[in-house]
């Protein structure tokens, strides 16, 4: 620590240059911030709410609906405890921009889904009112929604069958997601199926659902579940995939893209541009300082010492730029994930993702120290002093 | 009084590429402590090397060298690297201070390397930048000195660990004739009234007068030796 004013004046010899390689350090570190909070954003978090869980789908595709009749049967597997089945809604209030999480879901659809904690008094209005909806906390927080309240949706994908495609909803719960719950099980909306079912438009096309969740007797009956319910539907033309509800959002996810994958392009294209340009300037950092390093060896700093200076160096200037990025990533998520409207529910920046950054910041540091580091230990004084 | 440094048939040879070149051959020296010392000599006669061998800078080729009865001959880089934190203060024509740091943190420089505190080694910078008559200048920085102050600093930092032996290349090669008066003024009040025995190459006589002895170097051999 008390070579840490010499590191500090040595960082700053040159202002400007020393200013320019922050600004670029703190921009690849302000975009890490935000595509981790967004890559955060499609995974499960690391929630382990729902491990118990099943979803099933068709086995083409997410958009196509299974038949209701299946549910019976399904709840005839051994394993499984109940079936409960939603279906997408698509809805926007009042604005396009203003997309809302939501979705019909059948009756029992709340006892699979135990991190959705509702009062008893409004579970009873929710069980009791066909036009009643549930709604996350911070979803009605953001539209400043309360029980109560009337709230049209509109559909993107069904009309009613007048052909409206607005449709009324009378809030009646205002949910709060259970510790450890999946990110954004607060920006949900759900309403009954029933209510979905005898309004739509599209009723003609036959009793289905979008898709089935089905709550196991026990986490480790999964594969066994799944398989059997697949085999249900086996040579149908309505053949179903059945995978954890970890697995699903995953997969779900990847229709958009990988997402990880994606994230740790940029970021890998990001951080080998960084390291080339600051191990550029540390480079030339320390050459023009050459003759101070020596002066420094003959007064008698050791090899060692010297090395050890130009590395904490080139780790001061990746912390420092580094956490004024992340820092302001952090400002930034939760503005960006106001303004998407709901589209992105970008988790806030937390512990993993600092604890990540600053072992990067650290390593990058060190590594475009480590050049320059090796070339001040080797530093043969006399030539140095001669200007050799 | 007692011989410091004792220098016996000491070369030191050189590896440019392929071509080996020969700077200091057979030199036998014996410098007293307490002594004030010129060296001179025409470019290249190895007068530069002869100082960096004596202050540790650099191992020689051959021969033996002693100082206060260690063989630095025989010292490895990093034992020689301490051994100069203890004992050797360095002056350079072109005084090689930190630009970035203010006088009064360059003179603390070489404390660094030692177990004092933080504010004894103030106190101890403030007391060596008062001894070269720079107390008042503490807080400024290279750029805003001039080039005799700015060899005061470099003087106060080369004491102010308070070494047996100071090391001078060329202290007032880049001094007016008034300045480097001053300097070379002060270098013989460091050796006369705190006994500090000093090693200094030169290619000025009239610097040299300030010396007790000088020693004639020429194709790296010593060649002469007269009384101030």
């Amino acid at each position: 620590m008390k070579y840490l004013h010499l590191i500090w004046a040595a960082l700053f010899r040159r202002k400007s240059r020393t200013f320019l390689t922050l600004v670029s350090i703190l921009a690849a570190f302000l975009l890490f911030g935000m595509l981790d909070a967004t890559r955060a954003a499609f995974s499960s978090g690391g929630s382990v709410v729902g491990v118990d869980r099943l979803i099933t789908t068709s086995r083409y595709s997410i958009i196509q609906s299974l038949p209701s009749s299946l549910a019976t049967r399904m709840q005839a597997v051994p394993g499984v405890k109940t079936v409960g089945h939603a279906n997408w809604f698509g809805g926007i209030y009042q604005d396009p921009k203003n997309f809302v999480l939501s979705f019909a879901v059948s009756d029992n659809y709340l006892d699979i889904y135990h991190e959705i904690q509702l009062s008893p008094e409004q579970r009873k209005a929710f069980e009791t009112t066909r036009t009643g909806a549930i709604v996350g906390e911070a979803l009605a927080k953001r539209f400043g929604w309360k029980v109560g309240d009337k709230v049209p949706l509109q559909s993107t994908i069904f009309p009613q069958r007048n052909g409206d495609k607005t449709w009324p909803f009378d809030i009646v719960g205002i949910y709060t997601p259970a510790k450890g719950a999946a990110n954004g099980t607060d920006q949900q909306f759900f309403f009954h199926y029933k209510y979905f079912q005898e309004a739509n438009a599209y009723r003609s096309l036959g009793d289905t659902v979008g898709w089935y969740a089905i709550q196991l007797t026990s986490a480790d009956k999964a594969d066994s579940v799944a398989k059997a319910i697949d085999a249900l539907s086996a040579n149908s033309d309505h053949e179903t995939k059945t995978q954890t509800e970890q697995a699903f959002n995953a997969s779900f996810a990847k229709q958009l893209g990988d997402i990880g994958l994606i994230v740790s392009a940029i970021m890998g294209a990001v951080f080998f541009t960084l390291i080339l340009l600051t191990g550029n300037t540390m480079a030339q950092a320390v050459r023009e300082r050459t003759n101070e390093l020596a002066v420094l060896k003959t007064i008698g700093f050791s090899s060692r010492s010297v090395l050890g200076m130009v590395l904490a160096e080139g780790v001061l200037l990746l912390v420092l730029g580094g956490v004024l990025g992340l820092a302001i990533a952090a400002v930034l998520v939760p503005i960006v994930a106001k303004g998407s409207g709901g589209m992105l529910n970008l988790p806030p920046i937390g512990a993993q993702t600092w604890l990540l950054g600053i072992a990067l910041m650290v390593a990058i540091g060190a590594l475009v120290g480590a050049l320059p580091a090796i070339r001040a230990m080797r530093l043969n004084i006399v030539d140095a002093l001669a200007g050799r | 009084m007692s011989t410091l440094i004792e220098i016996n048939d000491l070369s030191k040879v050189y590896e440019r590429g392929r071509q080996k070149v020969e700077v200091l051959h057979g030199v036998n020296l014996a410098i007293a402590e307490g002594d004030f010392l010129a060296l001179m000599g025409p470019s290249g006669s190895g007068k530069t090397t002869l100082l960096n061998l004596i202050g540790g800078l650099d191992t020689p080729t051959g021969g033996s060298l002693s100082v206060a009865g260690e063989r630095i001959d025989r010292m490895s880089g990093g034992q020689l690297a301490r051994w100069r934190a203890a004992h050797v203060g360095f002056v350079f024509q072109f005084y090689n201070l930190m630009p970035m740091l203010s006088a009064q943190r360059n003179v603390e420089l070489p404390l660094l390397l030692t177990k004092l505190s933080a504010s004894q080694r103030r106190q101890n910078a403030s007391v060596a930048l008062q001894l070269v008559g720079l107390a008042d200048r503490a807080s400024h920085k290279p750029s805003e000195l001039s080039g005799g102050q700015q060899q005061r600093v470099a003087i106060a930092r080369a004491i102010v660990s308070d070494p047996t032996l100071l090391v001078c290349d060329e202290p007032t090669g880049d001094l007016d004739r008034q300045s480097a008066e001053d300097i070379l003024g002060l270098l013989r009040e460091l050796n006369r009234e705190h006994g500090k025995t000093i090693v200094m190459v030169t290619h000025d006589p009239k610097a040299a007068e300030y010396a007790n002895h000088t020693l004639h170097l020429d194709k790296g051999a010593l060649v002469e030796q007269a009384a101030a």
